[in-house]
């Protein structure tokens, strides 16, 4: 029984990773569950300047899920290089740092600024739902650019994060492909809000946010099982992923990695129970390598 | 001082009784390590269930803590709260805890003169701080909409405080605000600037305090409650505004200077 996966230069001992903003940058969990045990830890997104992120309220619970505006609040580059990433190496995980920016020469400074030790491949966030703006994954050409310049100056393996706001999230998924892309990432969080009845205004400071969480799950499976079809590079799954069984499926559906998110909050150990419970299925069942049934729901693909 | 290890567990409960009409009390039983490391304002993430709806946990604050166990008291809100309140004795709840920074008791000495401010279901916590409280154990000031509505007046009473209340509608007390109240109390007090003072309540008793005490030049101790998402602070959910930035009720806090936050 093997669930080693390879994604360009990136090799994770089992399918199982952290989706980022849930995981912060593992320090917490690392003093609940073993990070040895988990594939890697994607961290939560940096920006090449310190951001504030957006006014409270930020998250608001609904029906199996919640909707975040955090606004990808964070340090900034030169932080993560001199006080996370030491703490990171101690894992004894695989690090994906997650990335955004906002123009072509924060693309630029994050590739290079991140060419060091320590950084085992990047996650470029090109959706983010909470930047009172357009997103980059709903505009091709913009994508397209993004994707290039973060390709052309970096030398770690590329996994681009799709957004699940779109028409056709498997046309974004092929122009990521296309520029050089060595993964995608999918899904992001869902456009959405909720009002506060007592207050007669939007529950969140920012008016709308991402929604996460078990709610999406199906959702995000379709999108998944789609792209599928669409590309030849493999699959980061996420989109409200509980247990291994929802972890199963999107492997099912074409995912070669799943990603833990919103459910980190509610259970502290999932992303090590989804790791042994992928293991345990493959044992049971007699299956030797997890690429066997990657995309085993779909019909033959050439 | 080294750093606490976040501990995740399950805990039996021991009792789970009405104590007011929507109001309940908690007794859960605790391991030795959680008792050692627990400090008054801190507070436990609970999953109150096995499904996914509700989905995130309820953060309650720890309100006493007894030899083997410590009590938390919630008021029936929502979905959360109502499946907990279901919960019955000797079954387990799978806790994320002690957490946050609680208060500080740095200047816990003997003859320090303490004036704890609570604003209805504020006054919970405070009780683990008057436990904790060397002599004099203090003036409580608890303040609420009616007589029905004072929470845990004979429990600070019991620990040695001294206890007076308002209520907005006069049946207990002065009539009018908890702050009200504090400002006829500081004004008699000598020595102002000695007291240690201490608060929990909504957002507006916070806010109108704040006025009161910078008019006097004072500051206080305030535990701050929010909406959390991971409770450990790495989601940044529950981010307040403060004086230097946003910070996390759940990991900064849910203990600020009153000055700092606002």
């Amino acid at each position: 029984m093997n669930s080693k996966i390879k994604i360009a230069k990136l090799e994770l001992r089992n399918p199982v990773v952290t989706a980022s903003g849930t995981f912060g940058y593992g320090k917490e969990f690392s003093e609940i569950i073993d990070l040895k045990d988990i594939g890697a830890v994607i961290t939560k997104t940096i920006t090449v300047y310190p951001r504030e992120g957006n006014p409270a309220p930020r998250i608001v619970e609904t029906p199996s899920g919640m909707i975040n505006s955090i606004g990808l609040e964070n340090k900034g580059l030169d932080d993560f290089l001199k006080n996370k990433l030491c703490s990171l190496k101690k894992f004894k995980t695989k690090v994906i740092v997650s990335i955004a920016g906002f123009c072509n020469e924060d693309f630029i400074a994050l590739s290079k600024g991140l060419n060091v030790a320590g950084v085992d491949a990047l996650e470029l966030n090109l959706s983010c739902p909470n930047l009172n703006k357009k997103i980059i994954a709903q505009n091709k050409k913009l994508t397209s650019q993004a994707v290039y310049l973060v390709r052309k100056y970096s030398k770690k393996t590329l996994i681009v994060k799709l957004s699940p706001n779109v028409s056709d999230i498997a046309e974004f998924a092929s122009v990521a492909e296309d520029c050089g892309a060595d993964a995608v990432s999918l899904v992001n969080t869902f456009y959405a809000m909720a009002i506060d009845i007592g207050r007669k205004k939007p529950a969140l400071g920012n008016i709308i946010g991402g929604l996460s969480g078990p709610a999406i799950k199906p959702i995000a499976l379709k999108m998944v099982f789609d792209v599928f079809k669409k590309v030849k590079i493999p699959i980061i799954a996420s989109g409200g992923i509980a247990d291994v069984k929802d972890a199963l499926e999107f492997i099912m559906a074409g995912a070669s990695v799943v990603s833990a998110g919103s459910i980190n909050f509610v259970n502290t150990t999932s992303c090590v129970e989804i790791a042994k419970g992928i293991n345990r299925y493959l044992d049971k069942n007699k299956i030797k390598t997890l690429k066997q049934i990657i995309g085993c729901a779909h019909e033959k693909k050439n | 001082m080294p750093e606490m290890k976040i501990i995740n567990k399950k805990y039996r409960v021991l009792e789970n009784k009405k104590i007011a009409s929507n109001r309940f009390m908690m007794k859960l039983a605790v391991c030795k390590s959680f008792l050692k490391i627990c400090k008054p304002g801190q507070f436990i993430h609970i999953k109150v269930s096995d499904s996914l709806d509700p989905f995130l946990r309820r953060p309650i604050s720890i309100h006493k803590v007894n030899a083997s166990s410590i009590d938390i008291i919630y008021d029936v809100k929502g979905k959360g709260t109502t499946i907990l309140s279901s919960k019955k004795k000797n079954s387990f709840l799978d806790i994320v805890g002690p957490l946050g920074n609680g208060f500080n008791l740095n200047n816990n000495k003997n003859k320090i003169p303490k004036i704890l401010i609570a604003g209805g279901m504020g006054a919970a916590p405070l009780v683990f701080l008057a436990q904790r409280f060397k002599k004099p154990k203090g003036l409580v000031l608890i303040g609420a909409r009616t007589k029905k509505e004072v929470v845990c007046k004979h429990e600070f009473k019991k620990i040695g405080c001294s206890v007076k209340i308002a209520t907005d509608d006069g049946t207990e007390g002065i009539k009018g605000s908890v702050v009200e109240l504090f400002k006829r109390v500081i004004t008699s007090v000598e020595n102002k600037a000695k007291v240690e003072i201490f608060a929990c309540g909504p957002e507006v008793m916070l806010k109108s305090l704040k006025n009161i005490l910078k008019a006097n030049r004072l500051d206080a101790q305030v535990s701050l409650e929010n909406f959390m998402g991971c409770g450990i602070g790495v989601c940044l959910g529950c981010a307040v505004k403060t004086e230097s930035g946003y910070k996390r009720v759940c990991k900064d806090g849910p203990v600020f200077k009153l000055s700092e936050v606002f």
